[in-house]
């Protein structure tokens, strides 16, 4: 078994029109037993950027927590929040610098950057970035989600329909992952709101 | 202890003359390269950190450390590994990248595809990546690598030029990446195909993972480097013409693209002659996606949903200074 189908996930990302999505699974398990289904994997840095961390459980949080931290410092030294692309890379700088020992998680990042432009991507481990303009996805569940993700996403979609394309997508590929599911998560951000919604999914 | 045991490489020496060198940063390689465990500190950071053997390395505070590799998890993923669980794999670059040298420059270029395992994680990432403006360097192989190895080349090139106020040579970068490869013995997983055009003329390099290096008129590197080099073997010539040269370079590409299962997409090319460059981004777009509706799916089911909490933003808000600025 791989470390990351330790504790299972599944987080996909969508660009809509001036707005982005994030979504995840909301199971944590322990191999084949589940012990939680109200993990959180997706973390707001601040008000216009996300990350979601699949992988080990116990690396998501760690990692969450430095870069936190890391952003802070650069809050009170800049004055200001950091870009998107700029957090992208600093998320990289830190992951590679663990290159012959990694944490054991995928990030996904999200966020709007200048003129609420939407920004996504992706790492492996070792801070790989993957910058993609249409979808990124991670996790246990994920070669069922690139398959549902590059059937059903569009470009250029409102937030209603993107919250609508992206929580299909999820729950249909959770459904065929046994280590992920229990309901989903999604985030969907506009530059004038920020709607988080609990999904009801298959229980099982 | 079993550090003192190790075969340091050359004599066996005192473990405290190896300290004293290893403060001074001069043998980076003996520790990580004779080790089974890499130790757990963080090197080069500062030196006293060197002494604490029993404790854990930057035990508190994460700050911004001075730079290097750090092998604080190693022991951990360690034990994960022996308890049964598989390292990870990295996203990797399979890949074709090629360049040759046409009679005004260097012309190089690559596919765009990013493998995961069996699974393509990015059908059109970039491969070709910027040194200087003059000298540009493929990459295959593990894609965290390629990246890190060009972008900090990249920076120590600038500021070179910065103190000699010369633009860069091929050569320096050449230099510059192979002792860095070679230094981490092949763990950092990094072909390159790296070309430029300098006052000396065009040049065009490979340098592999382990940090040996060739000086060709046309070479390629990946998994469809041979479907590529049968190509340029057929029909490569001297003297070669701008067009001519794109059009060899893109024929070797598709080849591997078509032929390679670890190449795939668009093909990505870059011309570099005497005081010009030119980055031809999806100059060929063999595997367009056909098969999409112009429908789309439409839901009729909507998703359930539990619970919904809606954050209201700030407004941002632009403060403009009006006014005269302050006087003395």
């Amino acid at each position: 078994m791989s470390i990351f189908e330790y504790n299972g996930s599944a987080v996909v990302a969508m660009v809509g029109k001036n707005c982005f999505a994030i979504a995840s699974d909301r199971r944590l398990g322990v191999q084949l037993q589940t012990i939680a289904t109200d993990f959180q994997r997706i973390s707001k840095i601040h008000d216009r950027v996300f990350i979601a961390l699949s992988g080990l459980a116990t690396d998501v949080q760690t990692l969450y927590q430095r870069l936190v931290f890391r952003h802070k410092l650069y809050q009170l030294r800049e004055e200001r929040d950091m870009k998107p692309e700029t957090f992208a890379s600093l998320v990289s700088a830190i992951l590679y610098e663990k290159r012959f020992g990694p944490y054991l998680c995928q990030p996904v990042i999200a966020g709007l950057g200048e003129d609420d432009k939407p920004f996504i991507c992706t790492m492996d481990s070792i801070g790989a970035k993957e910058l993609a303009k249409d979808f990124v996805v991670s996790g246990t569940a994920s070669e069922s989600l690139y398959g549902a993700c590059e059937a059903m996403y569009k470009p250029d979609m409102e937030a209603e329909e993107l919250f609508e394309t992206i929580s299909q997508a999820l729950l249909s590929s959770v459904d065929r992952d046994c280590l992920s599911g229990w309901g989903g998560h999604v985030y969907v951000v506009t530059p004038t709101e920020i709607k988080e919604r609990i999904l009801k999914g298959r229980m099982d | 202890m079993d550090l003192l045991k190790v075969n340091w490489g050359r004599r066996k020496h005192s473990l405290f003359y190896y300290l004293f060198l290893a403060s001074k940063q001069l043998f980076p390689l003996d520790l990580y390269l004779f080790s089974p465990n890499p130790f757990r500190f963080d090197q080069p950071s500062s030196s006293s950190r060197l002494f604490d053997f029993g404790r854990m390395s930057q035990a508190g505070v994460d700050v911004p450390a001075k730079g290097g590799f750090s092998f604080d998890l190693c022991k951990r993923n360690d034990m994960l590994i022996q308890k049964g669980l598989k390292a990870p794999s990295f996203l990797k670059t399979g890949t074709t990248i090629v360049g040759l040298i046409f009679k005004d420059g260097v012309i190089l270029g690559a596919d765009t595809r990013a493998t995961e395992g069996p699974i393509v994680a990015d059908k059109n990432c970039e491969k070709i990546h910027y040194m200087a403006p003059n000298i540009y360097c493929c990459g295959a192989g593990t894609a965290a690598d390629t990246e890190a190895v060009t972008d900090m080349v990249s920076s120590q090139l600038r500021l070179h030029r910065y103190q000699t106020g010369r633009d860069s040579r091929v050569i320096t970068a050449l230099t510059l990446l192979k002792k860095h490869l070679f230094s981490y013995q092949g763990h950092v997983s990094a072909a390159l195909v790296l070309g430029g055009v300098d006052i000396t003329g065009p040049h065009l390099h490979t340098i592999y993972p382990h940090g040996s290096t060739d000086t060709l008129p046309f070479a390629t590197m990946g998994s469809g480097s041979l479907a590529a080099m049968s190509v340029f073997e057929a029909k490569y010539k001297e003297g070669l013409t701008r067009d001519e040269g794109i059009k060899l370079v893109a024929e070797a590409i598709c080849s591997g693209i078509f032929n390679d299962l670890g190449s795939g997409s668009n093909v990505d090319i870059c011309v570099i002659t005497k005081g010009h460059k030119e980055y031809l981004r999806n100059y060929m777009e063999p595997n367009p996606r056909t098969y999409v509706s112009s429908k789309g799916y439409s839901f009729t089911k909507k998703t359930e949903v539990l619970r919904t909490k809606i954050t209201p933003l700030m407004e941002r808000v632009e403060i403009t200074e009006v006014g005269e600025a302050m006087e003395e």
